[in-house]
């Protein structure tokens, strides 16, 4: 099956609502296990990686939360697919440059998704919208129990579950959730928020993950030790580090509407000037514009405009998605042609940002 | 925000990472992340770099100059070094000492006090007893004990059916 028709459309996905939606965008709980006396992915040859995948596969496809699921080798991916996936967050870069001896199951409802000889044998995630860390926990420790009836895991009893790399050492755990944080970005806090969450032992990384930009002012928070923790204690803390920069963010949000909502206004409207009319833009500019304006839905400037419009706009417009709606391999320029009329298009019926009734103080009411 | 080696371009590779109480921060271009192997782990330290500078310097310390080697998958300590991950489970027996003072600094303890793949467990145990059950039931049956024989069927039995409760594939 293409990849393509499984997927739901990102207008349909980005109406899956949770907890705290407006800034935790989503939750993510990943595992990653081993299957005993194999070489890991990084190492095993060629011929050992398929093998393994030959074996886990079906462990994986016959799960009952797998059932109607989407299954397929790496070398079976176009490389559009591999970054369409990125692009929504299934899968690592990393996974999306793997080809023959590796793979992929997603469920039927995008929730959960299991990478196949990634890094580890195993790295199997599932996701929730909002904040939701428990329920993500607690579906993805349900697949690895009944997926460890099946293959039989590296496990010590000192060491825990046994990864390649030593960091995911002991219970192969990383808890995160993607944030949208434009306020603490626009109030010059963000930096402060991320070293007091870095002196807590959890990592902020940008969009795509380890290596990358917070494009957007989309950050990724994780914890980063995974032994001599428990998984629950791993997830409850990352939780209450969360309520925390919620609540920043919102309290940022506040004082800046408070003291300069000039200059939030400013920012917001000439994001739609430039997104509601360039006629070229890059997919980089195009994050951190609509940033601005999931920022001004929020404020409530644009009555009648759902923040899933938004949302969707975000995945739409990023590289892989933009291609596969054309049949011929565009290039950079053409894309950021074709990204412009698209954008100009869906924000026809968008009206302009209003501020009546926002912001404190009287400047907020003078235009 | 610039590239901490040529300090020209702009960094687009950025990794982060805490030891302890220290934080280590890299930003590189693209150009020197590749230069520096960061894109090909088989050329530069990605041990150092992901598990804090000086990590593959205290494995071959703690080693006492003598290259390990894994028997299992003929990982080395050289291996180690260029990529900072292990070659295979069995890979943690033999660089054990030295990784001790790695994951006392790298993690919250250094022992696993999480999930235990129970299933797994109570299914290895059934299956070892009822190895053990079908040796004796053949032992009992060439000794012609047919009354011990007849009990060990049973118990066998309930084995096999506990066994059945735990799905396979």
């Amino acid at each position: 099956m293409d990849i393509n028709h499984f997927l739901a459309s990102p207008a349909e996905t980005t109406r899956r609502t949770g907890p705290h939606d407006k800034i935790v965008m989503s939750s993510r709980v990943r595992l990653a296990r081993n299957v005993k006396g194999l070489a890991f992915p990084g190492w095993a040859k060629k011929a050992e990686r398929v093998k393994i995948l030959d074996a886990i596969r079906p462990a994986v496809e016959t799960l009952p939360q797998m059932q109607n699921a989407f299954a397929q080798s790496m070398d079976n991916l176009s490389a559009t697919d591999k970054q369409i996936l990125v692009e929504r967050h299934l899968i690592s870069r990393e996974h999306a440059a793997k080809s023959a001896g590796s793979g992929l199951v997603v469920n039927r409802d995008e929730s959960l998704c299991v990478m196949i000889n990634e890094e580890d044998h195993l790295r199997m995630q599932a996701l929730r919208p909002g904040l939701q860390l428990k329920q993500a926990w607690v579906a993805i420790d349900q697949i690895d129990s009944d997926l460890e009836k099946r293959l039989d895991y590296a496990f010590n009893s000192d060491l825990g579950y046994l990864t390649a790399c030593p960091t995911n050492l002991g219970t192969g755990i990383r808890v995160s959730a993607m944030l949208h944080l434009p306020g603490l970005v626009l109030a010059e806090q963000i930096n402060q928020i991320i070293q007091s969450v870095n002196k807590l032992g959890l990592a902020v990384r940008g969009l795509y993950g380890e290596g990358t930009e917070a494009l957007g002012n989309v950050f990724q928070v994780s914890n980063q030790m995974t032994l001599g923790e428990t998984e629950t204690d791993i997830v409850d803390r990352l939780n209450k580090v969360l309520l925390q920069i919620i609540e920043h963010e919102e309290n940022s949000r506040g004082t800046l509407m408070e003291k300069k909502p000039k200059m939030v206004f400013n920012h917001i409207g000439r994001a739609f000037g430039i997104l509601a009319n360039a006629h070229s833009i890059s997919s980089k500019e195009t994050m951190n514009l609509l940033s601005l304006l999931r920022l001004g839905v929020d404020l409530g400037q644009f009555p009648g405009t759902e923040k899933s419009l938004i949302d969707e706009l975000f995945i739409i417009t990023q590289p892989a998605h933009l291609q596969k709606q054309f049949s011929e391999k565009l290039g950079a320029e053409e894309r950021d042609v074709l990204r412009s009329d698209m954008l100009r298009e869906r924000l026809l019926r968008v009206s302009r940002p209003s501020t009546k009734g926002i912001g404190g103080g009287a400047t907020g009411q003078t235009n | 925000m610039q590239c901490m080696i040529c300090k020209q371009n702009e960094a687009k590779v950025h990794l982060t990472q805490i030891v302890g109480d220290k934080m280590q921060k890299v930003d590189l271009c693209e150009e020197c992340a590749k230069a520096k192997g960061v894109n090909d782990p088989a050329g530069f330290s990605l041990a150092d770099l992901l598990l804090g500078l000086g990590a593959s310097k205290e494995i071959e310390e703690t080693a006492g100059g003598e290259e390990l080697k894994c028997p299992r998958c003929s990982f080395s300590q050289a291996d180690f070094k260029k990529s900072g991950r292990f070659g295979c489970s069995e890979c943690y027996q033999v660089f054990a000492e030295p990784l001790e003072g790695l994951l006392k600094s790298m993690h919250k303890g250094p022992r696993h006090v999480g999930k235990v793949p129970q299933a797994l467990q109570k299914s290895r145990d059934l299956f070892e007893r009822l190895k053990n059950l079908q040796k004796k039931l053949e032992k009992a049956v060439t000794a012609e004990n047919f009354e011990e024989a007849a009990t060990l069927r049973d118990e066998i039995k309930t084995v096999k059916e506990k066994l059945n409760q735990v799905p396979t594939t």
